[in-house]
């Protein structure tokens, strides 16, 4: 497949904020889109012109703006459903992040009014995760085996930072209900290979989620390929607004859940003692949804289909490549994580020994600039793994540079020379 | 360059050089404090003498410069002084941190804590350098109940 040829400072001028100057005349050397990316003028200007111009609420009211309003919320689905391939519009349910996107399924299981088997969890049920999540796809599956007595358990990482699949036929046994995995890491970078996991899964019986919230905003993802049943993101990671997050599932498995939350929209019909309920994908989108953020994330997708994702992904594989080159020239640097780009994305976490992140960020921002992300990341069990409080995190999007990589290593220079 | 500012070469010498650091023994009361945004971790005891006399502060833990060299300022600031003098001075430094930059030090009061006046101005990196000092009143307070 041929890659569209990539112009990435044509596609900075589409970012205005990657031109702004910080106090004291730094230029912005913006190094933390793994934890939320920044948005073009192609997002900015649909969701002005949405509140400006369409805005109403959606799906109720029935005058002019009501219904352009609606119309656009609804073009934000089909932009959103033709993005990942989803087989059908109605299996995209709008939540407010991927965080809400993992509780609504979580929150199937064991719940008493859902009566099919595949979600029933009790005692002696296992739910199984891996040691690299990010803690969006930890707590909530702690929560679940708490209020069923269900058992937690996890795939370990390796020293290099890859899965262990060494246990995975027994990890992933007959009592096994759910098998949620982050598809790309947020701290290592790691991409996970989905599918000997599913096969297992298929082989027992049990369901399988996706943390997507990695990879959807770096490679083509499709949903049909990767074939689980459930896949979580969210839209501020992929140059959409916050708050407004999807979670894809097969319709056949959606249809059999109970609603996560209830109220407004999300009902056929209400009388004081019962309800029914909407059909998909409205049954989950209790309440006046994010209307422009999801018109916003209808405008990313749009946006990043226009670069196009392979064009992306092989962008960031070059400054990966680049930066993890480049940092091997740093005494005391160690790369948590995969040192090659094979199986890899654009986040790269390491230590510099005898100096803490938070310095070492503290000097990158204030001296050069350079803002990347320092701390545990939301994966403290990962960081616990690895024997170490914290990393500091770069993590490269479509509008970084080589030249920015070369920033940061001047940077991390000097943090040395400082603390030194 | 304002951090460089907070990164005073008192901060790093406390910090390259820890004083009184490790945990010891006897004591009267140990806690332990965290940081739940940073990871940042204290674990503190103190050794009360007659007279309300700081006998010994003892502390090992883990965390930035500006949290393992607050610890040490104040191992060096409370050791031998008395409850009410360290106690007085724990309140003046909670008071400059707290200031966000706006609060003149007392340098009399503060003595080499005065050093890290700078990071009064970063909001985030506040909850470093109180680490221990909250950890120490605890543990004061503890010991005397």
């Amino acid at each position: 497949m041929s890659v569209p040829s990539f112009d990435v400072e044509r596609v900075r001028k589409d970012f205005p904020i990657l031109s702004r100057e910080l106090p004291g005349g730094r230029p912005l050397v913006y190094l933390d889109s793994g934890n939320s990316s920044q948005k073009p003028n192609q997002v900015i200007d649909t969701m002005r012109e949405h509140l400006a111009q369409h805005y109403s609420n959606v799906g109720r009211a029935l005058h002019a703006l009501g219904s352009e309003s609606t119309e656009a919320y609804e073009a934000a689905r089909d932009k959103v459903a033709g993005f990942i391939g989803a087989p059908s519009r109605d299996e995209v349910i709008f939540t407010k992040n991927a965080s809400e996107a993992i509780n609504l399924v979580a929150y199937a299981f064991g719940n008493p009014i859902n009566t099919d088997d595949r979600f029933r969890v009790g005692p002696g049920d296992e739910i199984v995760i891996t040691e690299m999540e990010h803690h969006s796809n930890i707590v909530p599956w702690q929560l679940l085996a708490q209020r069923t007595g269900a058992k937690l358990r996890w795939f370990s990482v390796t020293d290099e930072g890859r899965l262990s699949l060494d246990d995975l036929d027994e990890l992933v046994n007959e009592r096994t209900k759910i098998v949620s995995i982050v598809h790309q890491s947020n701290v290592l970078g790691t991409v996970n290979s989905i599918s000997p996991i599913l096969a297992r899964a298929r082989e027992v019986g049990a369901l399988m989620m996706v943390d997507a919230s990695q990879s959807v905003p770096h490679q083509r993802v499709d949903v049909d390929d990767l074939d689980v049943d459930f896949v979580a993101f969210t839209g501020h990671k992929m140059v959409g607004p916050s708050g407004i997050g999807v979670l894809w599932g097969r319709r056949e498995l959606l249809d059999a859940m109970p609603p996560f939350l209830g109220g407004g929209e999300m009902i056929e019909a209400v009388w004081m003692d019962r309800s029914t309920y909407a059909p998909l994908p409205h049954k989950f989108e209790a309440g006046t949804p994010p209307i422009v953020e999801a018109v916003g994330l209808g405008a990313a997708v749009d946006y990043l289909t226009s670069i196009g994702m392979d064009a992306i992904k092989q962008h960031e594989r070059e400054l990966t490549g680049y930066a993890l080159e480049a940092l091997r020239e740093i005494p005391g640097l160690r790369i948590i994580g995969p040192r090659t780009v094979i199986a890899r994305g654009g986040t790269v976490s390491f230590t510099l020994e005898g100096i803490h992140p938070h310095d070492v960020g503290q000097i990158l921002d204030d001296v050069f600039g350079v803002a990347v992300r320092v701390g545990h990341h939301c994966a403290r069990p990962l960081h616990l793994r690895f024997g170490i409080p914290a990393t500091t995190r770069a993590s490269f999007y479509l509008y970084n540079t080589t030249a920015e990589i070369d920033a940061l290593v001047r940077g991390l220079h000097h943090v040395q020379k400082v603390f030194g | 360059m304002i951090a460089e500012s907070m990164y005073q070469e008192l901060i790093l010498e406390h910090y390259k050089h820890p004083q009184g650091r490790g945990l010891r023994e006897p004591y009267d009361a140990e806690v332990h404090h965290v940081n739940p945004t940073c990871g940042d971790e204290v674990t503190l005891r103190v050794k009360l003498g007659d007279g309300g006399k700081v006998l010994d502060v003892s502390y090992d833990g883990q965390g930035c410069s500006i949290s393992q060299a607050a610890a040490s300022v104040l191992y060096e600031l409370a050791t031998d002084s008395t409850v009410e003098e360290s106690l007085s001075v724990v309140d003046e430094f909670t008071r400059l941190m707290q200031g966000r930059g706006q609060v003149e030090a007392d340098e009399d009061v503060l003595g080499d804590a005065v050093a890290f006046a700078g990071v009064a101005k970063f909001p985030a990196r506040v909850k470093c350098a109180l680490l221990s000092w909250m950890a120490y009143k605890d543990a004061v307070l503890r010991s005397q109940a």
